[in-house]
């Protein structure tokens, strides 16, 4: 009984975006063959279809270059991230001159930077964009950690005194995992935006060897292979979505699954 | 040993030689005997927080000398001679409560079936033993309180400093706190010094009730309670209770109270 009802309300959460869905493919193919568009401006959602399915392998190749590009950065970065946080928290002075740095550089869209790393290393190379999506990562991480680890509420810090503890001690009991969840919260940000760097660092030229530059190589021969690419892009960039919203349970179970999460 | 806590002379002043030098406390003289309940009285800016902290050594003072059971105050500090509880019960949410409690024992050193064994019987004490392996978040706010008490209590100490604990706690649920306190302090001997802005609590609780007055921050009036060791709900009903209400009420009214109520600063910096 039970076991019905929680399909049916599966059911009932599914079959409206999938109508929705289905009915917009339709309705854009039948304006395709209405209108008569042609394919270099909007190709029919079928030729798409087949594209795809025929070139599967290939788009298969061209997410792993970008995925790959996006987890080295997304990795590296993070480690860089926090290994700086705790040498800002140490080193008042440091502190005191990077912080604003990161804070404005956080909300700029630093990724155009990757043409001017594209002149500086080897434009064939991964590691441009590599670079770019380490810098991106970095600076999200840097930024909500450093504030983990420095925000730690008054009334722990004059309990901990009171105790006598020593600041390793004060480091280990409140401001490391205090600043646990400010990670995690960094990593939900970080990980849409290493995949989306990682493509967009493709369009300033370099190998076209990843999703990003597969787009833009088949925009004007062939259109419909150029949307199967961006099909597959939305499919890595939905896998990393995944990814960052799980962090955000696990993020929930190291705090004992209390209900009010740090935002940044 | 004749006294828990002994201040002399103590004076503390905020950012000396600036424009914004605030004198937070002058001259102040205070002694709180053993197993004696003491309540810090007076409105916002007059010092009594900062006071508690002094005594707690969380703070400095710029004269003056504080003693807590005979010995300097930063030295009673490190010995953890006392215990602390704050208006915010200042749980760690990523703590069980039961680790909450041990957590002053860990940084003691004791190992663990030993501080375990401590915590529950803690626990006990202020009757959330079947709370132990509870989150701080699942628990109301009264039941948070206590299990900072419980932590306060752990390393057994002889004085407990208390800064409003129950301050933001319902009517109903901070008489209740009250009894406890009263009944936990009974059966571990323990003296308090406890800030409050509650004349009832002050009354109910203390043995003493020490008033003060800011601008600077002094000691105006020193009430005896003397409503007697076993308190209880009748307390609350008898004339003598009121009588003292009304006791600490005047020694109040003649302060200039300031109802801006700025806060002084008096909590450790924090970076």
């Amino acid at each position: 009984m039970n076991e019905r009802s929680e399909f049916d309300k599966l059911v009932r959460a599914v079959w409206p975006p999938v109508v929705f869905g289905v009915a917009f493919l339709g309705l854009w193919e039948l304006a395709v063959n209405v209108f008569d568009w042609k394919p270099y401006f909007l190709p029919k959602p079928s030729a798409i279809w087949g594209e795809f399915s025929d070139n599967v392998s290939g788009i298969w190749d061209a997410a792993r270059v970008s995925g790959g590009n996006a987890v080295f950065g997304l990795v590296i970065g993070t480690l860089l991230g926090v290994a700086m946080a705790f040498l800002l928290m140490r080193f008042r002075l440091l502190n005191d001159m990077v912080t604003p740095l990161a804070v404005a550089l956080n909300a700029v869209p630093i990724f155009v930077l990757v043409a001017v790393f594209n002149n500086m290393f080897a434009i064939t190379s991964e590691v441009p964009r590599r670079l770019m999506v380490t810098l991106v990562v970095y600076f999200i991480v840097l930024v909500n950690v450093a504030k983990g680890l420095r925000q730690v509420t008054p009334t722990h810090l004059e309990l901990l005194r009171s105790y006598a503890a020593a600041p390793s001690q004060v480091l280990v009991k409140a401001r490391i995992p205090h600043a646990v969840p400010y990670l995690f919260t960094a990593l939900k940000i970080a990980a849409p935006a290493s995949v989306i760097t990682a493509f967009v660092a493709e369009y300033f030229g370099g190998s076209q060897n990843g999703l990003g530059s597969r787009i833009t190589a088949n925009l004007t021969a062939n259109t419909p292979a150029a949307w199967a690419y961006v099909i597959g892009a939305c499919l890595l960039g939905l896998a990393f979505y995944l990814v960052s919203i799980s962090m955000e349970s696990i993020t929930q179970q190291l705090r004992g699954g209390a209900p009010r999460g740090e935002n940044t | 040993m004749s006294q828990a806590v002994e201040v002399h002379e103590l004076s503390k002043v905020f950012n000396p030689g600036s424009t914004k030098q605030v004198d937070a406390l002058v001259e102040i003289d205070l002694a709180v005997s053993l197993g004696e309940f003491v309540s810090l009285i007076g409105p916002s800016g007059c010092g009594k927080s900062t006071l508690l902290r002094l005594i707690a050594n969380l703070i400095e003072p710029s004269h003056g000398e504080v003693l807590v059971n005979d010995k300097p105050a930063s030295k009673a500090r490190l010995d953890q001679d006392y215990g602390m509880a704050f208006q915010q019960a200042g749980l760690f949410d990523w703590r069980s409560v039961v680790k909450n409690v041990e957590l002053p024992l860990e940084l003691k050193g004791w190992d663990r079936t030993r501080r375990r064994q401590r915590a529950m019987e803690m626990l006990q004490l202020v009757k959330l033993g079947d709370f132990a392996e509870h989150r701080p978040w699942q628990l109301s706010g009264g039941m948070q309180q206590r299990v900072a008490i419980a932590r306060a209590l752990a390393t057994s100490p002889q004085l407990l400093l208390m800064d409003e604990p129950f301050g933001a706690l319902d009517e109903m649920t901070r008489e209740h706190m009250q009894a406890e306190l009263l009944r936990i302090c009974a059966e571990t001997g323990t003296s308090v010094v406890f800030v409050t802005h509650s004349i009832p609590e002050a009354v109910y609780l203390s043995d003493r009730v020490v008033v003060m007055s800011p601008r600077p921050g002094r000691i105006t009036h020193v009430v005896d309670v003397e409503l007697g060791t076993r308190r209880d709900l009748d307390t609350r009903e008898d004339a003598a209770f009121f009588k003292k209400i009304t006791e600490v009420r005047e020694a109040l009214r003649g302060l200039d109270v300031d109802l801006v109520g700025d806060d002084l600063p008096a909590s450790v910096e924090d970076r």
